[in-house]
């Protein structure tokens, strides 16, 4: 996806600007309550001017309105990156042909005829016209217009890679396919929905941290309406009447500057931004409420084929029964693999050249044929046609039940050795072949599950993260324990059954946990639907895809962890501006409070009262004081706007050590960082003789 | 400063910090229906009261209900003290056959001493015959205290239990918490009370002759009993108008010790009793710590500012306008921080003569909600709602919904928990600006300019966190004030409990998430100063511009020798 869109970082800020003067709408503004008041605190201010006009007056409503436009511009960016995206698959969409099957009768129809149910067909070049499933046929098809991945894929009837994508284009062979999704449904309406109504629906944290942050806003307009009240009681006592700048222009900028702006300003940028980077890691979700969730997550189910191990099992080594020559072993290892082409097999040929340096030979010099791998047999290997002495050879190769039957049928003696072996293999985790000529067992091969680089590490950090991880796997208790063990995750199932994965899920949420789980194939779909983040791989079936609440388009099972790692950092961030908002507000005090009050109980005209030495950051005059923590107020939406955007720093370290570091960076930084900078604005507000 | 002192406060904390975790052991296993020590002689009283009241003792109540019961107990009680007081002129027990009380201050009173606020626009001695004391006034002593501690309960419960809808029984935890924690201390400390020669009597004032021949009417009464009450319960109204500052309710420098330890004993207990019953003391101890840091840096500036020499006095030391000489300087400021920290609000000196920022401290205190150790119940309800907020807040930045005790804090947690914290903020704000304002309101404080303002602000905060102490120097007595503050002291008491019960439910029903590396730690160093830190913050933001025109300006004012 992000290989497809390129953001062009001049346009999207033009662009974020214009949306930003189109968000000063009542209707936009009125969304979000702390900018709201921010809105009709600079439309009073503004109003205020006709009625006392004053070049201070007229900053201060300047920077009421900026206060709004940086809040705007701030969502207008996170939004542009989406909207790029969402216009370029609009344009995939536009009316494509399709060729609707009536039985057995091609007709002609616009694509957004198809209903569900119908067929339709498509051939190398054809753009495919809806999401369907395919029901006969295979083809390769180019789905880089979504995926951004320029490889082509293989979908074909039957088993877990039947869905195509509506949009998709197929490059070659002929299908047909059945209609799965309403016309105005489908996978790419959704994406184009998802990724515009972004900030429409609010997620469950947001809207609880809406309330908090509408709660301290009430709260900061009363602390500062009532305080003309207390101010006119002491007026009365000294004798000084209207000495207190208790102005409309300084009371609402006393306002903006308590109510936390910097994060009712940022808050729901942080929220697309959240989704935006999911999609840049081509994770679709089909709601915010999902990515949140994926932050809460306690328990990873995961299938330890492609996900925690490579696809592949690889032969590691060769054990010689009792008495045979190692070499003889891996000749006839050699021989019963030369034309298996199963990743097993040839990791075989590989290891056989590597060890015993036999090189490469012809298949069809011995002359033998080769008999491949059957469900009823388990067995693979190769039969020589008998030579002058009499007897035909036959290698076999295969699970050890299996050969072991083989070997007594013709009458030969598995010895206890070899067992012994076997069950050494299965326990350590790997899978035994045992190589067997004629009657005789030669000895046993060892294939290893390949647990993948990496993420042995990647389930450590998960787990001081606090989540745990559950490997699911057909493999038997043995074996699924040792790979369990060697990539560190903290539990597994055996012989796992599509049914084993529901209960599981159940059952961990049954005790409060939250679950995420990866998915593809239909069985599948139950324990997608039920995990409360459930991802599904756009290779999939669409049953899979639909029971999910996010889509994974490149297909990689190791991406939760990444999806988790999301959630938890657009939490993070709403946290710490939340935290650095509130902080900022002392400092605020320090400026405007001595501002207003400084002259209150002056004994000599011109001269400070007592409460101006609360002035403790010396700031030029009560102009400029009040000027530059509005000013600060205004650019500090700006300055963090990268942070909105791209995160907090997202560490995995536990959380007690995470709260540290943060309350450390947004806390005790949100009370020093205003401080230092009123201070430098104050000094150059002056100096360029913007106040006196 | 001298070494008395820090020997009276070693022993004092050491007392508080050993005892507290002992007897919030006892009130667990009391509170969570266990028999102890007592049970033998009690529990056929308890059943008693469950037949006269025919209360089913194992019904369970919703949130909704259990909040239905505290508002019935409460109204009756209301309507029933203040109709009390209207005729008690006619009423037994009158030996000095006092008028009825003017409807207004009656109204104030009857919600003053329902809410646990025990505010007194009257003086005891002058107004009130014995009945209305006894039966009135004592009873709700105990009534507000076992009402507050129920609450509490409830939320504990609700923290506790996970996915189910009943928080207990009210008429169960007032009835248990009454017969077991209340009445037994109260016993032994008004015995000890009237062993130090308080007064426990039905006669008359005594008159005396005075050596220059005048005749002086000496107010007796059954005093120990109410004040025993007064302190364990947290509630603060003396029997006479002087509180604790008159040498019959509290005589000597040992009663002076055990008032304030009365005080403080059944609130600080409370919080292990929570602890017991979550089953996490670690938790218990670090909200303990929050509020003895509040509760000890309070108590060292207001010991602090009352050394320091005042130039409008001829910078005099010690300074003793307005306190007991019995007492002293550092026993004043004691018992107005402890007496302020929680909500008892009794008094033993007048926080009116206090330096401007001895002064602050008390005011600050009620300003954030009297949460060290608070009132009974009602300071660990209180604290409990700002470590959601914390929880809400901080808690996010470990990149989880927030979570408390294994609970998720949502959208209906803090929402309920930002009413319960920012009601009284709103109330002291807008009760202070009207009275400030309007010409009934002005005419209360007896002083002009920053203490004048003092004086409204402590009475509506006093009010609002339903501590009931007196800043003195307001003339709080008029329909005016009696009115605003009852309506300040109803809807602070019950608004927070309709808050904290409405999260009580919503906790009960949600399951209890499994704590984990990545859950957010509510037992450790990091969350104590954090806690302490929000409490402080969100405290001083909303009350430091009305402060500066109080007490701080004055402060600045008084170093240049200027008084209002």
């Amino acid at each position: 996806m992000s290989a497809k869109i390129e953001i062009r970082y001049p346009e999207l800020v033009r662009q974020a600007m214009i949306g930003a003067c189109q968000k000063l709408h009542p209707r936009e503004e009125l969304k979000n309550p702390v900018m709201f008041v921010v809105w009709v605190g600079s439309i009073l201010s503004t109003a205020f001017l006709f009625h006392q006009f004053s070049g201070f007056n007229l900053q201060l409503a300047l920077w009421l309105w900026f206060t709004c436009l940086f809040a705007n511009f701030a969502e207008a960016m996170a939004e542009g990156r989406g909207k790029a995206h969402a216009d370029a698959l609009r344009k995939m969409r536009t009316a494509t042909l399709a060729r609707r099957l009536d039985s057995g009768q091609e007709s002609a129809v616009i694509a957004t005829d198809l209903k569900i149910d119908d067929c339709f067909v498509c051939e190398a070049g054809d753009i495919i016209p809806a999401d369907g499933e395919i029901v006969e046929g295979i083809a390769t098809v180019d789905e880089s217009a979504i995926t951004g991945e320029s490889a082509p894929v293989i979908r074909e009837s039957g088993g877990d890679r039947s869905a195509v994508t509506g949009g998709t284009r197929v490059i070659s062979d002929r299908i047909v396919v059945r209609v799965t999704a309403e016309p105005g449904h489908s996978f790419l309406d959704r994406m184009i929905a998802m990724i515009e109504g972004a900030r429409r629906q609010k997620t469950p944290n947001e809207i609880a941290l809406n309330i908090v942050l509408i709660s301290l806003t009430i709260l900061f307009i009363l602390v500062v309406l009532t305080l003309p009240t207390f101010a006119a009681f002491n007026e009365r006592a000294a004798g000084q009447s209207g000495v207190v700048l208790t102005s409309l222009p300084v009371l609402l900028a006393l306002i903006v500057c308590l109510i936390p702006t910097t994060i009712g300003g940022l808050l729901s940028a942080i929220g697309i931004a959240g989704i935006d980077r999911l999609m840049r890691r081509n994770v679709l979700a089909t709601s915010g409420r999902a990515v949140e969730a994926a932050g809460d997550v306690d328990v990873l189910l995961l299938d330890k084929t492609g996900t925690i191990t490579l696809g592949n099992r690889m032969a590691t080594e060769l054990i010689p029964a009792p008495g045979v020559n190692a070499g003889e072993l891996a000749d006839a290892a050699h021989f019963a693999s030369l034309a298996d082409e199963t990743p097993e097999g040839r990791s075989i040929a590989v290891l056989v050249k590597e060890q015993y340096g036999m090189r490469g030979r012809e298949v069809a010099a011995p002359h033998g044929q080769f008999i491949p791998f059957t469900a009823q047999t388990r067995m693979s290997g190769m039969d020589f046609p008998a030579p002058e002495s009499g007897i035909p050879r036959c290698i076999r190769k295969g699970a050890a039940e299996a050969v072991k039957q083989f070997i007594e049928a013709q009458g030969g003696l598995y010895p206890k050795a070899v067992e012994d072996i076997v069950s050494d293999i299965a326990r350590a985790g790997g899978t035994p072949l045992v190589v067997a000529d004629g009657n005789r067992v030669l000895g046993v091969i060892r294939l290893k599950d390949i647990v993948k680089g990496g993420i042995r590490e990647r389930f450590a950090q998960l787990r001081k993260m606090g989540v745990r991880t559950i490997m699911i796997t057909g493999d038997n208790p043995l074996t699924a324990a040792a790979i369990a063990a060697e990539a560190g995750v903290d539990d597994f199932i055996a012989h796992a059954k599509p049914e084993d994965k529901l209960a599981r899920i159940r059952q961990e949420q049954a005790d409060g946990r939250l679950i995420a789980m990866i998915g593809d194939g239909t069985n599948d779909a139950p324990a997608l639907a039920q995990a409360d983040v459930g991802v599904a791989m756009n290779t999939g079936t669409q049953a899979a895809r639909e029971a999910g609440n996010m889509v994974d388009l490149d297909s990689n099972p190791t991406k939760l962890i990444e999806v988790v790692e999301i959630g938890k950092q657009l939490l993070m961030t709403r946290g710490a501006l939340t935290t650095f908002s509130i902080a900022n507000d002392v400092a605020k005090y320090f400026a405007i409070l001595p501002a207003m009050f400084g002259l209150l109980y002056a004994t000599q005209v011109g001269g400070h009262g007592p409460l101006e030495k609360l002035n403790i950051m010396h700031l030029h005059s009560p102009e400029s004081a009040i000027l530059s923590a509005i000013v600060f107020n205004a650019l500090i939406i700006v300055a963090l706007i990268p942070l909105a955007l791209r995160g907090v720093k997202y560490e995995a370290i536990g959380a007690a050590a995470v709260l540290r570091k943060n309350m450390v960076i947004y806390g005790l930084g949100g009370i020093i960082v205003p401080f230092v900078f009123i201070k430098l604005i104050d000094l150059f507000l002056v100096a360029v003789h913007l106040v006196s | 400063m001298n070494i008395h002192n820090f020997i009276e406060l070693a022993v004092f904390f050491s007392l508080l910090i050993g005892l507290a975790p002992l007897l919030g052991r006892y009130m667990a296993r009391v509170l969570s229906g266990e028999s102890t020590l007592l049970s033998k002689l009690l529990a056929p009283l308890e059943m008693a009261v469950y037949r006269v009241g025919a209360i089913r003792p194992d019904e369970k109540m919703s949130w909704k209900k259990y909040f239905q019961a505290v508002l019935i107990f409460n109204v009756i009680g209301l309507v029933s003290l203040w109709i009390l007081m209207m005729i008690q002129t006619w009423l037994p027990l009158n030996p000095m056959k006092l008028a009825n009380v003017p409807w207004d201050l009656a109204l104030n009173t009857a919600i003053s001493f329902i809410t646990n606020t025990n505010w007194q626009a009257y003086s005891g001695e002058a107004t009130l015959s014995y009945f209305t004391q006894m039966a009135g006034l004592t009873v709700h002593n105990f009534l507000s205290a076992a009402t507050g501690l129920a609450v509490l309960l409830a939320l504990t419960r609700g923290l506790r239990h996970a996915s189910i809808q009943e928080l207990g029984n009210f008429w169960v935890d007032v009835t248990r918490s009454t017969l077991y924690i209340f009445l037994p201390l109260s016993l032994i400390m008004a015995v000890f009370l009237i062993s130090q020669g308080v007064p426990q009597t039905l006669s008359r004032y005594a008159t005396a002759h005075t050596l220059e021949g005048a005749e002086q009417v000496i107010p007796l009464g059954p005093v120990a009993s109410q004040v025993a009450i007064k302190h364990l319960g947290t509630n603060g109204g003396g029997f006479f108008g002087e509180n604790s500052a008159h040498p019959f309710e509290n005589p000597t420098p040992l009663t002076n010790f055990t008032e304030v330890f009365g005080l403080l004993m059944i609130p600080a207990s409370l919080v292990f009793t929570f602890g017991f019953m979550i089953g996490d003391k670690r938790h218990a101890w670090c909200l303990f710590s929050v509020m003895m840091i509040v509760l000890v840096g309070s108590f060292a500036v207001s010991w602090w500012a009352e050394t320091q020499p005042n130039p409008v006095t001829a910078n005099v030391l010690p300074q003793l306008e307005g306190k007991e000489v019995r007492f002293g300087v550092m026993n004043s400021v004691l018992f107005a921080t402890a007496t302020t920290g929680t909500s008892c609000g009794a008094v033993n000196a007048m926080h009116d003569s206090f330096m401007p920022l001895a002064g602050l401290m008390p005011l600050l205190n009620m300003m954030l909600g009297c949460i060290a150790f608070g009132g009974v119940g009602a300071g660990l309800y209180g604290m409990l709602m700002h470590v959601l907020i914390t929880v809400f807040i901080a808690g996010l930045m470990v990149g989880r919904t927030p979570e408390y005790l294994g609970k998720k804090i949502q959208a209906w947690e803090a929402a309920w928990a930002a009413v319960a914290i920012l009601l009284p903020n709103l109330l002291i704000l807008l009760g202070s600006a009207l009275s400030a304002t309007v010409s009934a309101g002005l005419a209360g404080p007896s002083n002009s300019g920053p203490h004048g303002l003092s004086e409204i602000l402590y009475a509506f905060s006093s009010c609002a966190a339903n501590n009931g102490s007196a800043f003195a120097g307001l003339n709080a007595n008029s329909v005016f004030y009696n009115l605003s503050l009852g309506a300040v002291m109803w809807v602070g008491r019950f608004g927070c409990i309709f808050a904290v019960l409405a999260i009580a439910g919503s906790l009960a029903c949600k399951m209890t998430v499994p704590a984990s590396p990545g859950t957010f730690p509510t037992n450790g160093l990091t969350f104590t100063l954090v806690l302490l830190g929000i409490i402080l913050i969100v405290g001083a933001l909303t009350f430091f511009p009305a402060l500066c025109l109080g007490p701080i300006v004055e402060h600045g004012l008084m170093i240049s020798g200027r008084v209002f």
